[in-house]
């Protein structure tokens, strides 16, 4: 009986042990996003941006070409390659600690331009590499190496939610939050990079996907255990789905209520 | 092309043109916004894109994505907004792109003042950013001179794959001169393709990828070895340096860059007109340094005036040179002060009156 094969390694992916952690969704992701280049076509024509994190070493791991950036800059690296060549589909990779924290900048002025790139972002709600500090996203009362009594949002403020700031900016093309955490989720995830992707393909321009991940090693529980805290003190705070999509409305405030507008009048 | 009278900032944006960059990030900077607003109307007119960024940080970056891909780039800012470049720029030597960075350097530290300084001359010749890295840099006197170094910081990027600076003052960035462009010239280096650009990749190649992260410190090593062998050729193949008055004896050497060395010209010709024997040397290459011909030059003479618009920074390289040779002096201005040619003859004068210059 003839053989047919029903899976195999995407192109896109290289051929590679990784170095992540037992229990760590990067490596879901990084297979997604591939699948997602190879379905599109698009491989010979990607250059890949690692950012500073764990996924540092993502240079490794996609059979794409690559750039390296710097803490925080990948968004504006991303806008020096696609500026340079606009026949090429540009995506950086990024963490928590580099998006939403070094790299806040950047990030929202290559939203706000609306640069033609699209950006993975991997939200763990923890530094990962450096040895689990506390993120811009970590819970409240979650504990990290630096709030080693839980994130006290009195003096750190409350965890900043990405995909929403960016998409209360009028000009990107996509915003969408998803997450990994179960097959079904898995599914849903892929669907929001193949659409982020395919903005890009297509000529829209920024295109953000936020993807919630578990950090059993710094969060300090297993996998399994893991999985179950994303989903009881994440999934509400971080809310998944579409924030953004080209030509979208604007996100206006809702219209005072009769009452207290009369309340205002009095 | 015929000469046209421009400002140093706009000569500077159309010989990078003249180049064939066609890619400009950069952040709004006194003493230099004449660079990007001219890149922001001239870029479209030939095809290419310029980019305000959110910052110099920002805009660096930038540089070192587009600096990745191949294609020429440059960006301009000024002392402050260099000093937040710094980090970009390590990483770009680290990963071997090709760029260009004008500073058009204004008083410091902090954030100083707006005019015109020499004060970055350390910043820009011993590093800058952080680890074991060279950049090679380019002081211009005049605003042609400008022109044509910043044509030639193109190739000599693209040669050594290593980032130009190119170092002037806020007099240079500000005051007008006639300027010619040379049209159809010849690269000041062979200049080969850039295989090793990361611009997708169809199989037919290994993946390119633009990276300065050595995880194993025996390969940063060999990496770090590398990259010397590419500064110890730029020392070897790229010392510029200019000399004046030294056809005849002189009993004073004089060391200047950038204008201050116009300035010390103007001094010096007034000088030797009243019979006193001095004679100027300029580096044009600040790394490499011409220790060298600063040296030959400063053993015909008695003794050495180094003039800086600082406080002494180039005069370190000066002393390294001479190995305690000849007595160096020192005259400076700070702050955005000029040094006038009146001021730099009355030192060379005081220091004529004295033994060591004096005539046996």
């Amino acid at each position: 009986m003839p053989e047919t094969v029903v899976f195999s390694r995407p192109q896109a992916l290289a051929a590679v042990h990784t170095h992540y952690c037992p229990g760590c969704t990067h490596g879901v992701i990084h297979r997604m996003v591939a699948e997602v280049i190879d379905e599109l076509g698009v491989r010979e024509r990607t250059v890949g941006i690692a950012p500073v994190g764990c996924s540092v070493l993502a240079y490794n791991y996609f059979n794409t070409d690559f750039h390296e950036a710097s803490h925080g800059r990948a968004p504006a690296v991303a806008t020096g390659i696609k500026r340079a060549r606009p026949d090429l589909i540009v995506f950086s990779y990024q963490g928590d600690g580099d998006l939403a924290s070094i790299g806040m900048a950047e990030i929202i002025h290559c939203a706000n331009r609306g640069e033609k790139v699209t950006v993975v972002f991997v939200n763990n709600a923890i530094y990962g590499m450096t040895g689990g500090q506390m993120a811009p996203t970590t819970m409240p009362g979650q504990v990290a190496t630096t709030c080693p009594l839980g994130r006290d949002v009195s003096q750190a403020g409350h965890p900043v939610r990405v995909a929403e700031l960016v998409s209360t900016l009028r000009t990107p093309a996509f915003v969408a939050r998803a997450s990994v955490h179960t097959p079904l989720h898995a599914v849903n995830a892929k669907e929001m990079l193949r659409r982020a992707f395919r903005h890009q393909k297509e000529g829209a321009c920024f295109s953000l996907v936020e993807i919630l991940s578990t950090c059993p090693t710094n969060w300090g529980m297993p996998p399994a255990e893991a999985t179950q805290w994303l989903e009881k003190t994440m999934l509400p705070y971080y809310p998944l789905g579409v924030f953004k999509t080209p030509g979208g409305a604007d996100r206006a405030p809702a219209p005072l209520s009769a009452q207290e507008a009369a309340c205002r009048t009095t | 092309m015929a000469k046209k009278l421009m400002k140093g900032c706009e000569a500077i944006g159309e010989a990078a043109i003249q180049a064939g960059c066609r890619l400009f990030f950069g952040y709004p900077i006194t003493p230099q916004n004449e660079i990007p607003e001219y890149m922001s109307h001239r870029l479209p007119q030939v095809g290419g894109t310029f980019v305000q960024a959110e910052s110099e940080v920002a805009a660096s970056n930038m540089l070192y994505g587009a600096g990745g891909s191949g294609e020429r780039v440059f960006t301009s800012s000024s002392s402050p907004g260099i000093s937040l470049m710094m980090e970009a720029v390590s990483y770009m030597a680290g990963s071997e792109l090709p760029v260009v960075i004008v500073n058009i350097m204004r008083a410091g530290p902090g954030l100083g003042g707006i005019l015109p300084s020499q004060a970055d001359y350390f910043q820009a010749t011993k590093g800058g950013g952080h680890g074991d890295y060279r950049c090679l840099v380019l002081a211009p006197w005049s605003v042609q001179e400008a022109a044509d170094l910043v044509q030639d910081a193109f190739d000599l990027a693209d040669y050594y794959r290593n980032p130009v600076l190119v170092l002037g003052d806020g007099l240079i960035g500000q005051m007008m001169e006639p300027v010619e462009f040379k049209s159809g010239r010849t690269p000041c280096k062979p200049l080969a393709p850039k295989s090793w650009a990361a611009t997708g990749c169809d199989g037919s190649r290994p993946t390119n990828i633009v990276n300065s992260l050595f995880l194993d410190p025996e390969k940063l090593e060999q990496h770090n070895v590398k990259l010397k062998a590419k500064y110890d050729a730029m020392v070897r193949d790229e010392v510029r340096v200019a000399s004046y008055f030294d056809d005849a004896d002189y009993d004073m050497l004089v060391v200047a860059y950038g204008t201050v060395a116009r300035v010390c010209s103007t001094a010096i010709e007034d000088l030797r007109e009243q019979g006193l024997r001095v004679a100027l040397i300029r580096p044009i290459t600040l790394f490499p340094f011409p220790y060298a011909q600063v040296r030959a030059a400063a053993e015909r003479a008695r003794s050495v005036l180094v003039v800086e618009l600082s406080c002494g920074q180039m005069i370190e390289d000066v002393q390294l040179a001479l190995e305690g040779t000849r007595p160096i002096h020192f005259y400076g201005r700070q702050g955005g002060m000029l040094a006038s040619p009146d001021e730099v003859a009355e030192k060379l004068r005081s220091l004529v009156a004295t033994r060591e210059v004096r005539h046996a």
